[in-house]
């Protein structure tokens, strides 16, 4: 479902390169759930960013579903970020102004659907997050845990076959955190692939196998039931997954 | 939801911060539209103050100096008649009513008075080759506010200095000339060995023109043994032509004549009008810079302050087109605004304060609301394609970075 064949990526900061991502090569099945871990600075976001068709790489390919992205235009890029990719923000990324309804619309109106359709699926889906009494909050009405929510329907609003999801337990309180998990978990019991990056050991433990970056590289990758710890030395074998 | 959602609910929510742009926008606009709209009416008064002038255009021998407007054709000097043909051939704009002139001295029993002879509209319009030429036409704004045919000769003789039909005996007498020969209407009236019936007497003018008896041109000519000569050629200019270089075009005409105008009212009117074009330019000047400048910061600031909306919109699949859109729908909802508002109380200013300043009652202009909408709207979304292009190059990356 996704695909990275010798991916390498660099900025230029305060005169000094850094390697974000260096030669990583990658192959997540359809329907898998991948944790990605590793210390700040490791390129652990700038793997999802090139993921989500949202950075290119300086080197290297990108496939979503088979599509090479890096090679269509910006606007075909994000015709396949609207049909096939959803993201999952560790600060919700609410749009301020809007409803939970309407903030739960944005990626159907994107997609072109009717107000209509787009009315009914958002209210569907916002009753499936337990929030039906609070369609029409504000995201500052809401609490947390409600945001989250809210963020997480309009993350399936265009019922994508891949969700990106950056640090989606990093603002939470643990029982909230949970439900997250929970429902990233059942999202991939639906058939969804999921790609997460997090600090939190337990939460990477939730998905199905853990890649571990350092220095833009991936050091480890171990299935659900392996330790992975984040100060681990880096390995030999860092580059190939 | 619908993208005009999206912009409307953002606008209501970030109101204060766009006020000062609507504002600069805003104000813009009312000037100009105050500013055109007393312009306008203003012109058109002095347009019909100088129509009711009559004749504001002499053409007159090169050699003759001119004293006096109204005793310019009594100086001797004579211009062939066949400039009539050329002005009236000529095809110039502006040129409301041609009247040529002969005067000679002449004697009505003890009375001394001065026979003038005056070519009817008539005669013009006889000639096949004159009609259609531009004469008499009247030009869009020219301000004529009353018609000639129909008219009580008299009364156009002595407001347009044009009669529509005078036979070639038939002659109009002045007020002075009525009072001290106790004539009416109906008698002879003995001149140069001819006879003429008197058909009008002329209201008091307070000029020479109490003291003349008119009668046809082509008569006076004949019994003065003038030939087809006459003194001067009175024209009915359009002011407004007047201002754009009517004289001018005369004066390349007919090299060989002279060309006077009523300069003051003219010159008057002229730098009325430039200074209001001026005045104009100048407020559309500071609105382009102030109400632009103002827009486009706004727009910048607008665009950094929603880096992070914006690259969320582009994660979950927003192109550039639909972020410039976002953007530029805003600017047009800014200008509609700043436009139709801008002017109402623009209007309001000049019916209000127009009469205090230019002395002239003033109405809405309807043409102005087009006007003053498409201003604003040009300049808000000029202001804002950068700001909207900006954001659409924006890094998405911005959605995923802690602010």
């Amino acid at each position: 479902m996704l695909k990275l064949q010798s991916v390498s990526k660099e900025y230029t900061m305060r005169g000094q390169t850094v390697r974000a991502l260096d030669d990583v090569t990658l192959d997540i099945e359809r329907g898998d759930f991948v944790s990605v871990i590793g210390p700040s600075g490791s390129g652990k976001s700038t793997l999802l960013l090139v993921l989500g068709g949202m950075l290119s790489p300086a080197g290297g390919r990108v496939f979503v579903a088979g599509e090479s992205i890096y090679e269509l235009s910006a606007e075909r890029r994000a015709s396949v970020r609207k049909k096939t990719i959803g993201f999952v923000f560790q600060t919700f990324n609410l749009v301020p102004y809007l409803s939970a309804i309407e903030n739960v619309q944005i990626p159907m109106f994107l997609a072109g659907a009717s107000e209509a359709d787009q009315a009914k699926r958002a209210a569907a889906l916002l009753e499936r997050m337990g929030l039906a009494d609070r369609v029409h909050h504000k995201p500052s009405e809401l609490s947390v845990g409600q945001q989250q929510r809210v963020a997480l329907a309009r993350m399936l609003a265009n019922d994508p076959a891949v969700i990106l999801a950056d640090e989606p337990t990093g603002n939470l309180d643990p029982e909230t955190a949970r439900a997250a998990l929970d429902f990233l978990e059942e999202m991939n019991q639906e058939g969804r692939t999921i790609v997460m990056v997090t600090h939190d050991l337990a939460a990477a433990r939730r998905a199905n196998r853990t890649l571990r970056l350092a220095e833009g590289r991936i050091c480890d990758h171990s299935p659900k039931d392996v330790h992975v710890g984040l100060g681990a030395p880096v390995e030999t074998s860092c580059g190939k997954a | 939801m619908k993208l005009r959602t999206l912009v409307w609910r953002e606008i209501f929510e970030r109101k204060n911060q766009l006020a000062t742009s609507f504002l600069a926008i805003l104000l813009g606009i009312t000037a100009i539209v105050a500013i055109k709209n007393v312009t306008f009416y203003s012109e058109k008064a002095v347009a019909r103050e100088l129509d009711a002038l009559g004749a504001n255009i002499l053409i007159l021998p090169k050699s003759v100096s001119l004293q006096d407007y109204y005793t310019a054709d009594m100086q001797g000097e004579v211009i062939p008649e066949e400039y009539v043909s050329r002005l009236a051939n000529s095809g110039l704009q502006g040129m409301d009513n041609l009247s040529p002139k002969l005067s000679v001295a002449a004697e009505v029993g003890p009375k001394r008075v001065t026979l003038t002879g005056i070519l009817p509209k008539s005669e013009f319009s006889a000639k096949g080759a004159w009609q259609g030429a531009g004469v008499f036409g009247r030009p869009e704004g020219c301000g004529t506010v009353v018609d000639l045919p129909g008219g009580p000769p008299k009364e156009t003789l002595v407001r347009k200095r044009v009669i529509e039909t005078l036979g070639s005996h038939e002659a109009l007498i002045g007020a002075d000339v009525q009072s001290s020969l106790k004539l009416k209407e109906g008698d002879t009236v003995e001149l140069m060995g001819q006879s003429f019936t008197a058909i009008a007497m002329l209201p008091q003018t307070g000029t020479v023109d109490d003291s003349r008896i008119f009668a046809h041109l082509h008569t006076v000519q004949k019994i003065a043994n003038k030939g087809s000569v006459v003194n001067a050629i009175e024209i009915v200019g359009c002011c407004e032509q007047i201002s754009k270089g009517l004289v001018q075009k005369i004066n390349s005409l007919l090299p060989e004549a002279k060309v006077v105008t009523i300069t003051q009212v003219v010159d008057t009117q002229i730098k009325t009008n430039q200074m209001m074009s001026k005045l104009s330019l100048v407020f559309l000047g500071i609105i382009v810079l102030v109400g632009g400048a103002s827009i486009a910061n706004y727009m910048y600031a607008n665009v950094f302050e929603r880096r992070r909306e914006i690259g969320t919109l582009m994660a979950m699949g927003a192109g550039s087109r639909v972020v410039v859109r976002m953007f530029l729908l805003k600017a047009l909802l800014l200008g509609l605004a700043g436009g139709v508002a801008g002017y109402v109380l623009g209007t309001i200013a000049a019916v209000t304060l127009g009469p205090q300043i230019a002395g002239v009652p003033v109405l809405p202009i309807l043409w102005l609301v087009p006007a003053a909408i498409g201003v604003a709207v040009a300049i808000s979304l000029g202001a804002s394609y950068f700001p909207a292009r900006r954001a659409a190059r924006l890094d998405p990356c911005a959605a995923l970075q802690e602010t």
